[in-house]
Formats: C-alpha cells, sequence, structure tokens
C-alpha cells in the first residue's frame, strides 16, 4: 500500500516514546464505521461489510517524528444500529471519530447528536474528529462541505471528507488526531487509568489450587 | 423486530445481561430489549443527580452537590469478591478489559457500640481491638487451621482430632479453639458472610471454604477482599451487553413488552406494539412477569449522600461494615458501604454511603437505624423497601425463565449462582468458559 507510509504495524524495537489511546467511533448504522477502521488497520474495503459483529477492538499504529501513537480503536458491535449503545462505550476515550455518509442527511443530523453527547458526557478534553464518508459518491451527495466544515468549526472539530473504498483521508484524519492528542509523560504508560483491570489470578494460585 | 431468534432477553439487568452474553457466546441468536431507555434495570447507576431526586419526588439538588454528571448512584449496594464468581465470569468472559476496578479500603465489623477492623489473617488477628489477648491467640490458631484447610486431604484435618468435613460441626471446630462468643459472631457474619447462624449446627466444610475465600481475595489485591468498578455497578451489565452484541446479540432499549406469546403453554414470542418477534425462549427479570412470580421477602435500602467519610474508618474512601445480627438484637445483619468521588461515583469531595437489611417489621427504616447512626450527618437521604421475587418454577416447561430479584447480600456470589443456574435450566448444560475466543478482539475482526 503506497499510501500507508506513515502507518504502521508495531516493529518490537521502540525509539522514542509510546502513547496508547482510546478511540470511539460513533455514527449512524451503515455510514461506515467498520469500513474506515477496516481500512486504517488491515487496508481493505468490503462492498458487503457485514453489519459489525466479533469484534471488541482493534489495534493500530501511527508514528509521529518520536512518538509512537497506539490506538485502541473500539468499534459499536452494531449497539447503535436501534440507538442502544452503552454510555460505557466512550467513558474514558482520549478520541472520537464521528461519521456521517455524505449521501444522507439524516446522518449528519445524527453525527451531531453523538457530537453533544460526547461534548457533555464524555471526558472534557476528547478529541473529536468528524468524517463526512462515502466521498466517493459524490454524485449523490446531499451534504454540502461547507456546511460540514463550518460546523466543525464552531465546535472545535477536526473534520475530513473521507472514502474507505478508495481510501481518501482515512490514514490522514487518524494522523491528524494523533498529531492532535496530548502527549504528556504521564499519558505514556497508556490512558490515564485510574484503577486495575482485572487479570486471571496476579499474585494468587491460579484455579487449580495449589497451595501458598 | 418481527423476525425470528432463537432467545429474546427482557431487562438488561446485570443477571439477564450476563444470560444474554453467555447465549449469544453459544452461538445462539439472540433479541435482547428494555422497556427503560438505559442499560441495568434494577442495577442500573443513576446519572446525573437529578434523575435520583426525580425518582424519589424531590426537587432538583442544589449546587453543593457539584456538576451532577459526575454522579453515578447504584440502586442496589453490592461489591465483587476478588476471588469470586463474578470475577471469574469477567475475566473467561474478556468483559474485564472494558472495566477498571478499584479495591474497598477496609472492611469492619460492628461490636458493643463501635466498629473495628474485621482481621483476615493471623497479622491483623494479633494487633486487632476486636479481642483480648489470650482471645488472638486462640483465634490465630484457628486462622491458621481455616487457611491450611482443604475438603479433600485429610493431612490438613490433623489439628482437630476425629474431624470429618461431613459430621464436624461448625460449633465443634469453634469450641475446640476454645472461641468466646463475639468471635464467633464476626468469623461467621464478617468473614464467612452468613447472614444468620444456622450454619453453626451444620458441617464445617462450607464455612471453612468461605473464611478461606475471604482471605484469598484479601490476598489478591491487598486492603480488603472487596472491589467496586469505576463509574458504578452499572457499568457491569453494559460490559457483558457489549459482548453480547459483539457475539451478533440484538439491542433494542426503550421498547414497551406487551405480551410474551405462548402456544400450546409454550413461549413462541414477545410483542411490543404491533410487531411480534419469534422465538423458542424468554429470558427475563421479574418485572417482565409479575403473574409468574412470587414475593418471598423485602430488603430495606437507603442511600445517604455524605460530604465526609465515616468515623473511626482512619477516613477511608470506601468502606464496607458490617453488624451482625446478635449486635443488634435482630435475626438478619444490616450492611454499610461506603463508596465515593474517587470511584467517579459521585463530585469532588462526596461520598455515598448505603444501609441495609433484610426487612423483620412493618417499621423497616427504623431497622437500619443502627447502620445509619454510624454514618454521622447524611445531606440526603433517599430509603426504599423493594419486594424480593422468585419465579414460581424453573421455566422448563413453558420455557420461560426468570431470574431472581437482588436479594439483600452485598456481593455477588449469590447473582452468579442464579445466572449459571439458569443458563443450566435453559440449554441443558453449564456455560462452556472455553467458547469465548481467547483473544477476544484484538487483531481479528
Ligand atoms: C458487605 C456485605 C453486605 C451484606 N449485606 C447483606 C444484606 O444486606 N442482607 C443480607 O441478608 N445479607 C447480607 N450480606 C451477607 C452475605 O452476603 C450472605 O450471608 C451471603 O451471601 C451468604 O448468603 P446465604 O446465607 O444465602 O448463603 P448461601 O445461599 O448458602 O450461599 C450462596 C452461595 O454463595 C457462596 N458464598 C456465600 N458467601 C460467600 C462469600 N463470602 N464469598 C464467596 N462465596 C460466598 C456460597 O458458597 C454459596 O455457594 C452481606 C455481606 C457482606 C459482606
Ligand atoms: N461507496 C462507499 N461505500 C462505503 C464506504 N464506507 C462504507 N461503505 C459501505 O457502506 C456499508 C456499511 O458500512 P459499515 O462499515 O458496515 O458501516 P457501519 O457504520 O460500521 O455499520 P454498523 O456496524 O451497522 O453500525 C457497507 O456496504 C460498506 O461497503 C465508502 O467510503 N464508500
Ligand atoms: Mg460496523
Amino acid at each position: 500500500m503506497a499510501q500507508r507510509t506513515s502507518v504502521q504495524r508495531p516493529s518490537g524495537g521502540g525509539q522514542g516514546k509510546i502513547c496508547q489511546f482510546k478511540l470511539v467511533l460513533l455514527g449512524e448504522s451503515a455510514v461506515g464505521k467498520s469500513s474506515l477502521v477496516l481500512r486504517f488497520v488491515k487496508g481493505q474495503f468490503h462492498e458487503y461489510q457485514e453489519s459489525t459483529i466479533g469484534a471488541a477492538f482493534l489495534t493500530q499504529t501511527v508514528c509521529l517524528d518520536d512518538t509512537t501513537v497506539k490506538f485502541e480503536i473500539w468499534d459499536t458491535a452494531g449497539q447503535e444500529r436501534y440507538h442502544s449503545l452503552a454510555p460505557m462505550y466512550y467513558r474514558g476515550a482520549q478520541a472520537a471519530i464521528v461519521v456521517y455518509d455524505i449521501t444522507n442527511q439524516d446522518t449528519f443530523g445524527r453525527a451531531k447528536t453523538w457530537v453533544k453527547e460526547l461534548q457533555r458526557q464524555a471526558s472534557p478534553n476528547i478529541v473529536i474528529a468528524l468524517a463526512g464518508n462515502k466521498a466517493d459518491l459524490a454524485n449523490k451527495r446531499m451534504v454540502e462541505y461547507e456546511e460540514a466544515q463550518t460546523y466543525a468549526e464552531e465546535n472545535s472539530l477536526l473534520f475530513m471528507e473521507t472514502s474507505a473504498k478508495t481510501a481518501m483521508n482515512v490514514n490522514d484524519i487518524f494522523l491528524a488526531i494523533a498529531k492532535k492528542l496530548p502527549k504528556s509523560d504521564n499519558s505514556a504508560t497508556g490512558s490515564q487509568r485510574e484503577g486495575m483491570t482485572l487479570r486471571p489470578s496476579d499474585p494468587t494460585p491460579g484455579p487449580a489450587g495449589c497451595c501458598k | 423486530m418481527d423476525e425470528e431468534y432463537d432467545c429474546i432477553v427482557l431487562g438488561t439487568g446485570l443477571k439477564e445481561c450476563i444470560i444474554s452474553g453467555m447465549l449469544s457466546v453459544s452461538g445462539k441468536k439472540v433479541l435482547h430489549m428494555d422497556r427503560n431507555k438505559y442499560y441495568g434495570g434494577e442495577s442500573a447507576s443513576i446519572t446525573p443527580l437529578e434523575d435520583l431526586f426525580t425518582k424519589f419526588n424531590l426537587p432538583s439538588p442544589e449546587e453543593t452537590y457539584g456538576r451532577t454528571r459526575d454522579w453515578n448512584v447504584d440502586l442496589i449496594p453490592k461489591f465483587l469478591m476478588a476471588n469470586g464468581q463474578l470475577v471469574k465470569l469477567l475475566i473467561h468472559t474478556g468483559v474485564t478489559r472494558y472495566l477498571e476496578f478499584k479495591s474497598i479500603e477496609g472492611s469492619y465489623v460492628y461490636k458493643g457500640n463501635k466498629i473495628s477492623k474485621v482481621p483476615a489473617d493471623e497479622k491483623e488477628a494479633l494487633t486487632s481491638d476486636l479481642m483480648g489477648m489470650f482471645e488472638k491467640r486462640r483465634f490465630k490458631n484457628f486462622l491458621v487451621f481455616a487457611q491450611d484447610y482443604k475438603d479433600d486431604d485429610p493431612s490438613t484435618w490433623k489439628a482437630i482430632p476425629g474431624f470429618d468435613p461431613k459430621t464436624t460441626t461448625m460449633s465443634a471446630v469453634f469450641a475446640h479453639y476454645n472461641l468466646d462468643k463475639h468471635t464467633i459472631d464476626f468469623t461467621g457474619h464478617a468473614l464467612a458472610l452468613y447472614r444468620d447462624d444456622d450454619y453453626l449446627a451444620k458441617p464445617a466444610g462450607d464455612t471453612l471454604k468461605r473464611i478461606k475465600l475471604y482471605s484469598d481475595s484479601l490476598a489478591r489485591y491487598g486492603k480488603s477482599p472487596y472491589l467496586y468498578p469505576l463509574y458504578g455497578l452499572g457499568e457491569l451489565p453494559q460490559g457483558f451487553a457489549r459482548l453480547s452484541a459483539i457475539y451478533g446479540g440484538t439491542y433494542m432499549l426503550d421498547k414497551p413488552i406487551d405480551e410474551i406469546v405462548l402456544e400450546g403453554g409454550k413461549v413462541v414470542g414477545v410483542r411490543s406494539g404491533n410487531e411480534t418477534a419469534k422465538c423458542k425462549q424468554v429470558y427475563c427479570d421479574p418485572s417482565y412477569v409479575p403473574e409468574r412470580v412470587e414475593k418471598v421477602g423485602q430488603v430495606v435500602r437507603a442511600i445517604c449522600l455524605m460530604d465526609h467519610p465515616i468515623s473511626n474508618t482512619k477516613d477511608a474512601l470506601s468502606t464496607q461494615i458490617i453488624i451482625p445480627q446478635k449486635q443488634v438484637n435482630r435475626n438478619s445483619d444490616i450492611y454499610v458501604s461506603l463508596v465515593s468521588y474517587t470511584h467517579q461515583v459521585a463530585a469532588k469531595g462526596w461520598f455515598i454511603a448505603m444501609v441495609s437489611t433484610t426487612v423483620e417489621t412493618d417499621n423497616p427504616e427504623a431497622e437500619i437505624g443502627p447502620g445509619l447512626t454510624l454514618l454521622g450527618p447524611i445531606k440526603q437521604k433517599f430509603v426504599t423497601v423493594s419486594p424480593i421475587y422468585k419465579p414460581l418454577n424453573d421455566g422448563v416447561e413453558n420455557q420461560i425463565f426468570i431470574s431472581e430479584s437482588y436479594d439483600a447480600t452485598s456481593h455477588f456470589e449469590t447473582t452468579c449462582l442464579d445466572v449459571l443456574s439458569i443458563y443450566r435450566r435453559g440449554t441443558g448444560e453449564d456455560f462452556d468458559f472455553s467458547k469465548v475466543k481467547h483473544n477476544l478482539g484484538d487483531e481479528d475482526m
């Protein structure tokens, strides 16, 4: 993939620091959330992308000068379809891509609702990007570029029109987010985790129950 | 929704969400609906704070409560045992990766009008102010026995001549170590977590295992054997719902449920308005089937908002206090739990205490009095008395599987047992944890 120059799989030997961020995708069903992730992470596109099942999240790494930014990308698992997405999904996210379909005005309205929801509920310094997807279908356009751009400026959002199909602006939007994210030293250990994550039997013996 | 499913799950309380996740993971086509527009049902955490006030018909909270969105108030108080069933389920299903936890800082027990830290190992026992010097020694010996004890290894029983796990009663074990009645009281109620004293006359094996679970849980994360998720217990059902969705489960909130349709005594579908979804089985909480459950008791719970920690707990930001029944002349224990802003459930500087017990009289609020007294000044109190329902039958005949209401216990062990039992009745087999893909998610879409 020629245009994937700045997007690399983790190379093992890390120079500089590594920052990890949780990024969530939001938007009406079928706007292309999963397709954008698939394009970004695997460089693929499926004309008949199934509605999302089977993945908790994917990871992909972006290199910026001396910093490696590792995205933990969460997809909605289809829960958005009947407006039943759990707030837990975007809790703790440091970045969000709110996606709409440029050929469908309703999805733009829904995207605005999501931006409001994030501004109210998510962490205060979350980086939000607005993606007008399916830009390859310009002949069916229903949402004008200028309209979306004005809205994005008013709300301090990053904005790009993208196409998961042609790969236009896909890497770029992730890269723009990576640049805007704060990469202070305390975020370098990962998300600003406060609590602990449970793991299979840390200090104590495993289920086999051997003695101490 | 006019489609055909294997199973329809009604209500997004913790039990229903765990069941939904297990069914989806096992390859069943699941439709999961809730009449509310939020996840969690009875086990939701209420946010923002004004929603809690509205729920209790009170005017909006004053400004002193800070940002109302910073509040996530549980309706039912519970903690997770670090080595308990729910933690096992969370780890095996991978749901733990969506959640973060904090350890509860202290576990206390009430004795003679004051509270003391629950000693859970020999070292703590020796510094505890619950016992005199000689009693401490005896208790330490007992704990060593309990911690080494294994059901299937007679060499660990030797300390007590003639011990047989099937016949030796717990009172005989206490008698062997010469423990006094106060020590027995906190051991039975604050370590083994019994709600009454029936266990004393029963074979000792079960009690010894519970004590071991307590100290193993303690060994796991330190300060206390209890864990609590950041942002409140309402995160737990959401986590399992996501698991279900990831495995293909369909979610619809804000969906009125008008009828569970039966044919020939078996469930065939669920109707909402003029849509009917077909199915072979229904799983639900008691509120969806009032005519198929019976009331077996009541729990009283007081949610208390405070701007200070509880006295004599070393200003812990989270605590649990057990008031054993006998200390206050009751038949069931009173439980006090405290969480705070450090768990992202309250605005900066605020605490949420919860006092609960099984109702024994017709003045339930008076019954939790001893617990409320321990708290000190309370800014706002919300009291509920909730019925506990059990299903009238096991559901095998009509294929409607109903969970039990959340009981007064303040951990999740009984919750998990109910879930595993419902799964077994519904599918005819035990849940196979190996069905969950191991590397759930990462790099495989
Ligand atoms: C903080 C706290 C608050 C509590 N609040 C209440 C309350 O408000 N009202 C009330 O009535 N009781 C309360 N309890 C008591 C306690 O939860 C019960 O005694 C316990 O659940 C046992 O229930 P049971 O007697 O029904 O036992 P069973 O029905 O015999 O036990 C059910 C199952 O749970 C398992 N189990 C029981 N206790 C534990 C444990 N500690 N760890 C792991 N597994 C266990 C048992 O092995 C058994 O398999 C509280 C306990 C604690 C620690
Ligand atoms: N032409 C074109 N089609 C696209 C583009 N992105 C996605 N699609 C198509 O749009 C459909 C929906 O894409 P998905 O990626 O599944 O959408 P989603 O937002 O993840 O949908 P849910 O998982 O149901 O919420 C699929 O048929 C894709 O092939 C794009 O940029 N251009
Ligand atoms: Mg998708």
